[in-house]
């Protein structure tokens, strides 16, 4: 600034944007070499049958048709990850909201119930969480365990949930369950925000703790639903420590709990078919891409704005 | 009388609640101070018979690695990232909410995006990518991203924060002569401390927690990280050995534990702010 002005000359294109780019360098280059590029490559290594040894060569389409006609993994891949996704996120938010409601009542001691509920959010996605979680519901575990304290017995207290195809990815979408502290702690910061006066008057026209649930907390809460919904759907479709540890490495028995990022990474570090792994990369990103803007699309219909 | 009671039926659901949370996390502990043949006979929280077996047998390590070497391993790693984060993603932000560059709204938006991003659809090309440069089996491909911001969670949330403090401050600095550069060190990263402090934290757990990274890139033992070291044990244990395990896995945790204690009113800022996930 001092030396443009004793030059005397006006500030150029460059002097204006100088420090801006200075700043953003290494966000911009980090970009272009760990994000763009390889999104790229990766869309063309799927056109190919790369193996990490050999130049890739071109395959056109097959390995989309291999994957959507043949490989029947794939597909069950893609109906564990579904299940998973679908049961696990909407309880996991569902009990956050309802203990952000409850802890937000004037209950004694909040800040060291928070942080309990918290803690498994902050841990869970650990691989010491998940070797734990293995063993809580084994044979002979805490679950078993807890079922014959409570009058249980025979088979259901002598069964390893995990290895049992039946319920082995209950006992994820369980952890997935446990873990959600995060989105509580956002509901409950949204929950504050909202202006103790709207209630006061509701309770001078008489509305019951029901109706203002329904009529002043939930709607107001709407879009931190929505941004909690798409969150935690974008990270469940990612998962992979607690398939690898708890269900193991090959995808469990019956591949009940072969999660889609588990196949890919069997695929593609295992199998060293990079090209196949690449066309499911890219079948991931567009699905999770369609998702997020169909919930968006329909958001205007039931996420309230406040102008 | 009725809100009193309605309160205290509110307060034992809570508490109940907390209870079932918590109650894994303190078995796995108690148990790791029991001798084996007890673990699974008595799974109460109370220790009948206290052993350190567990945790010298573990700490003893596997195939050549002491689990010492594994958390050493693993703490290079984190600081050198976090570090890095904080450097990297502060510059990002500051450059997103206080400077005027070309293209600066488009960058903005592309940051958005790959906060949303699934790790997969670059996964692939990274590795291809690090083999080509020898950098498998090294820490590089661990450390190296995280100098280029590439933690756009962390540079929404400085954004966000930076947002926050008062522009006049700038301005008064600018007018005394100040360059963006001395704002940027002198004003804004010290008021921005909170920010720091929570993509410390978040960016350490992450980092101590990764496992898939790791997995791909560190294949040699005694370059293993904890979880890594983890991992093996599990696979190289039998049934019979779940106090190690278990010892194993609690010290594994005690840095988070140490973190959520003493910084948990950052955690929850962090969170509550961005939407940041734990």
């Amino acid at each position: 600034m001092k030396k443009v002005i004793q030059e005397g000359r006006p500030p150029t294109w460059w002097d204006k944007n100088k420090f801006g780019f200075l700043f953003i360098a290494p966000w911009f280059i980090g970009f272009m070499v760990f994000n763009l590029y390889p999104m790229l490559y990766s869309l063309f290594l799927s056109f190919t049958n790369f193996n990490l040894f050999d130049v890739p060569k071109s395959v056109g389409f097959s390995n989309y048709i291999f994957l959507f006609t043949k490989d029947v993994r794939f597909f069950e891949s893609v109906v564990v990850t579904l299940k998973y996704v679908l049961f696990g996120v909407p309880f996991q938010l569902l009990i956050a909201l309802l203990l952000a409601l409850a802890l937000n009542k004037g209950i004694p001691a909040l800040g060291i119930f928070r942080a309990v509920y918290y803690l498994p959010a902050l841990l869970g996605g650990s691989v010491a969480i998940a070797i734990l979680w293995r063993q809580v519901f084994d044979i002979n575990g805490l679950v078993d365990h807890f079922l014959m304290l409570i009058g249980f017995s025979g088979e259901i207290v002598k069964m390893s949930w995990v290895t049992n195809p039946n319920t082995s990815l209950s006992t994820l979408i369980i952890l997935r369950m446990w873990q959600f502290g995060s989105p509580m702690i956002i509901f409950l910061a949204g929950i504050k925000q909202i202006p103790n006066e709207l209630y006061e008057s509701a309770s001078v026209d008489g509305a019951t703790f029901i109706k203002k649930f329904f009529h002043i907390t939930l709607p107001i809460l709407t879009p931190i639903i929505l941004f909690n919904t798409i969150m935690q759907i974008v990270s469940a479709f990612q998962a992979f420590t607690p398939a690898y540890i708890v269900g193991g490495s090959t995808g469990g028995m019956l591949d009940s709990t072969l999660f889609y990022s588990l196949y890919i990474y069997i695929v593609g570090f295992t199998n060293f078919k990079m090209g196949v792994a690449s066309a499911m990369a890219w079948i991931l990103l567009l699905v999770v891409a369609a998702l997020t803007t169909i919930i968006f699309k329909t958001s205007d219909r039931w996420v309230y704005y406040d102008n | 009388m009725k809100t009193s009671s309605y309160k205290i039926v509110l307060f034992i659901l809570v508490f109940l609640g907390a209870l079932i949370m918590i109650y894994p996390l303190l078995w796995m502990m108690a148990s790791s101070f029991k001798p084996e043949s007890l673990i699974f006979k008595n799974q109460s929280l109370l220790i009948s018979q206290f052993t350190l077996d567990n945790y010298i047998q573990g700490l003893k390590g596997i195939g050549g690695v002491t689990y010492w070497q594994a958390l050493k391993n693993s703490l290079i790693i984190s600081i050198f990232v976090v570090a890095a984060t904080v450097l990297s993603c502060s510059m990002t932000g500051y450059a997103l909410s206080r400077l005027q560059f070309l293209g600066k709204k488009v960058c903005f938006i592309l940051m958005l995006i790959s906060m949303m991003l699934p790790f997969h659809v670059t996964l692939i090309s990274r590795y291809i990518m690090f083999n080509a440069m020898g950098w498998v089996n090294t820490y590089l491909p661990l450390i190296v991203p995280s100098l280029f911001a590439i933690g756009s969670f962390f540079c929404f949330l400085y954004v966000q924060f930076i947002r926050g403090i008062p522009k006049e401050l700038d301005e008064a600095a600018k007018i005394d002569g100040c360059s963006p550069i001395g704002i940027f060190f002198r004003i804004i990263m010290p008021l921005a401390l909170p920010a720091t402090i929570s993509t410390a934290i978040f960016s350490f757990i992450w980092n101590w927690d990764d496992f898939f990274n790791q997995l791909i890139y560190i294949n040699d033992p005694r370059k293993f990280t904890v979880t890594l070291l983890l991992k093996m044990y599990t696979d190289a244990l039998s049934q019979s050995h779940f106090g190690i395990l278990f010892a194993m896995s609690s010290i594994s945790l005690i840095p988070i534990f140490i973190i959520f204690l003493t910084c948990q009113k950052y955690l929850v800022e962090g969170i509550a702010t961005t939407g940041i996930k734990g």
